[in-house]
């Protein structure tokens, strides 16, 4: 169970990023975060987990505060909560079997991490999970050689590894073709409900949003605007969140519209 | 429908010029200017001594004459010498490379808290402004005659480089990765050996290939202030005018060089 209330974030003497945000999400719901680039969406979740320092207000993961908290207390409590970025993030140099082993540095010594000497069970985990997402024959090709997808995978299951309470996801599919973005999706959506794991995700493609997560929250300037089921997302919905806001590609791309309807025609 | 552009539209016959590299033009002929007056000055101040010179001449052709053949008859020499000279390099690249990890850690600013930054930018420009040489003459002072002071010269040499560009390496490393081992509730130091280490492993691979061969040439060097090794050889041996064994003794440390230059440019294009 995650709640959020009343969060305020602001860089410096700027405009807040977040207006106190409020959002429970609770059990194993997959709830999409959608809203156009600067509304806030990767900032809340940087929040969560702290990369990112709240300005004011309280964020409670099974009724345990995460604002405040400082040195130790802060790494156990990032422990439980997993992160899936958009670039991956993989340690490109390491083995795929270190980098999913990783997941578990904040369990291990020093000189466990330093050596590499970790656990049997976290090794079994590991394996485990690997097969899970169809990336065990990979455990010792260097991170750097698999494909997007396939990194994707092992990021995924590098944050299972950490026994998540939750799983945050910035933009997971951003940097993947489409047919390997939808995999990475339905591979989150299932492993959520394996695991009775809540997952939030950013995400920018909507109808993806629709089709494999159970709730669309929309933001729009640091506040939340929209907060149903998929159905319930409807072009109001989507106006009110996208509407109004013109982005690069659309300044003069009436020719390229043309273009598009006459090859189509 | 769009008309298509061909090479004789009005628009044809326009002049392009690649613009200058120094915009503002008093800016690009007063420097001109600048270098022309101040190469007169130097030529029509420094005292060349047009006599001497001449007289240098034939003292050069003579101890190069005497160079020839170059004598390897006192190989016991060469070989002690240039022994020592290996060992004074690779202990001071060990020990420099070893030492200078910490030290770029503290002097990369984004990893480091602004204190201790200041104080590993402190160390590497202290161990940066002066010459090896110069260290060797106060090392020498301070423990004495032989590879001990050269090992400590080096080091310190060593320490300069390698942390320097090691630091600067840090700056640049792709921030993800380190945010990646954060989220997961790694501590600094476990951060450090996951997040940061792999990325700057290749680089620092290729610069203590670099600083071994540097410490190779430098070690010839601060052997004739007395810092041991096959510099100090070098040095007695023009000091007895016994230019043929110096020459051999040349002859070997070009070899040397182009030997370990050869290894570590192999070994800097294996590391990826």
């Amino acid at each position: 169970m995650l709640e959020i209330t009343n969060l305020v974030k602001r860089y410096g003497r700027n405009d807040p990023v977040l207006k106190g945000l409020n959002l429970s999400v609770d059990g194993s719901s997959v709830v999409s975060i959608v809203g156009a680039s600067g509304a806030g969406k990767s900032t809340m979740l940087r929040c969560i987990n702290r990369l990112v320092e709240p300005t004011s207000g309280s964020i409670k993961l099974n009724g345990h505060e995460l604002v405040n908290l400082r040195g130790s207390e802060l790494r156990h409590s990032r422990r439980r909560i997993g992160m899936v970025f958009q670039g991956f993030n993989l340690i490109d140099r390491l083995t795929v079997m270190e980098n999913v082993l990783s997941g578990r540095l904040g369990y291990v010594s020093f000189f466990q991490a330093l050596t590499r000497r970790f656990p049997q069970t976290d090794i079994d985990r590991a394996f485990n999970l690997m097969e899970r997402v169809g990336i065990a024959h990979y455990a010792n090709k260097r991170a750097d050689q698999l494909s997007g997808g396939e990194r994707q995978r092992v990021a995924v299951v590098r944050a299972l590894m950490q026994e998540p309470e939750i799983l945050l996801a910035d933009e997971p599919t951003a940097s993947l073709d489409p047919k390997t973005s939808q995999q990475i999706m339905s591979l989150l959506q299932t492993l959520a409900s394996e695991m009775s794991l809540p997952v939030l995700i950013n995400i920018h493609n909507v109808t993806q949003a629709r089709m494999y997560t159970d709730r669309i929250v929309g933001m729009r300037h640091g506040q939340m605007i929209f907060d149903g089921a998929p159905k319930d997302f409807n072009q109001d919905a989507l106006d009110a969140i996208y509407g109004g806001i013109e982005s690069p590609e659309e300044d003069g791309g009436e020719p390229q519209h043309q273009t598009a309807q006459e090859a189509l025609a | 429908m769009t008309p298509v552009r061909t090479a004789t539209d009005a628009s044809s016959g326009r002049v392009w010029k690649k613009p200058p590299f120094i915009a503002n033009p008093w800016v690009r002929y007063g420097l001109v200017a600048i270098t022309l007056v101040y190469l007169y000055w130097a030529f029509s101040t420094l005292p060349f001594n047009w006599e001497r010179i001449a007289e240098g001449m034939p003292r050069a052709l003579r101890i190069f004459g005497g160079a020839f053949p170059p004598s390897f008859e006192r190989a016991g020499l060469l070989w002690t010498g240039f022994k020592e000279s290996f060992q004074i390099a690779f202990l001071s690249t060990l020990l420099g490379v070893f030492l200078s990890v910490p030290i770029a850690v503290m002097a990369a600013r984004n990893v480091a808290p602004l204190p201790v930054y200041l104080l590993g930018r402190t160390i590497i420009i202290v161990s940066r402004s002066f010459h090896p040489v110069i260290v060797a003459i106060l090392f020498v002072a301070a423990v004495g005659f032989g590879p001990l002071a050269g090992i400590l010269t080096l080091t310190l040499y060593s320490i300069g480089f390698v942390a320097k560009l090691l630091a600067e390496e840090i700056e640049e490393i792709d921030w993800g990765q380190v945010e990646a081992m954060r989220s997961v509730g790694a501590g600094y130091l476990k951060m450090l050996i996951y997040g940061v280490f792999p990325q700057i492993m290749p680089r620092q691979i290729g610069l203590s290939m670099y600083q071994l061969d540097s410490n190779l040439r430098a070690s010839a060097v601060v052997g004739i202030v007395g810092a041991g090794g096959i510099g100090g050889t070098l040095m007695n041996a023009f000091g007895r005018y016994d230019y043929d064994f110096a020459f051999a003794i040349l002859l070997m440390i070009i070899g040397i060089i182009l030997v370990s230059e050869g290894i570590s440019g192999w070994v800097r294009k294996k590391v990826w």
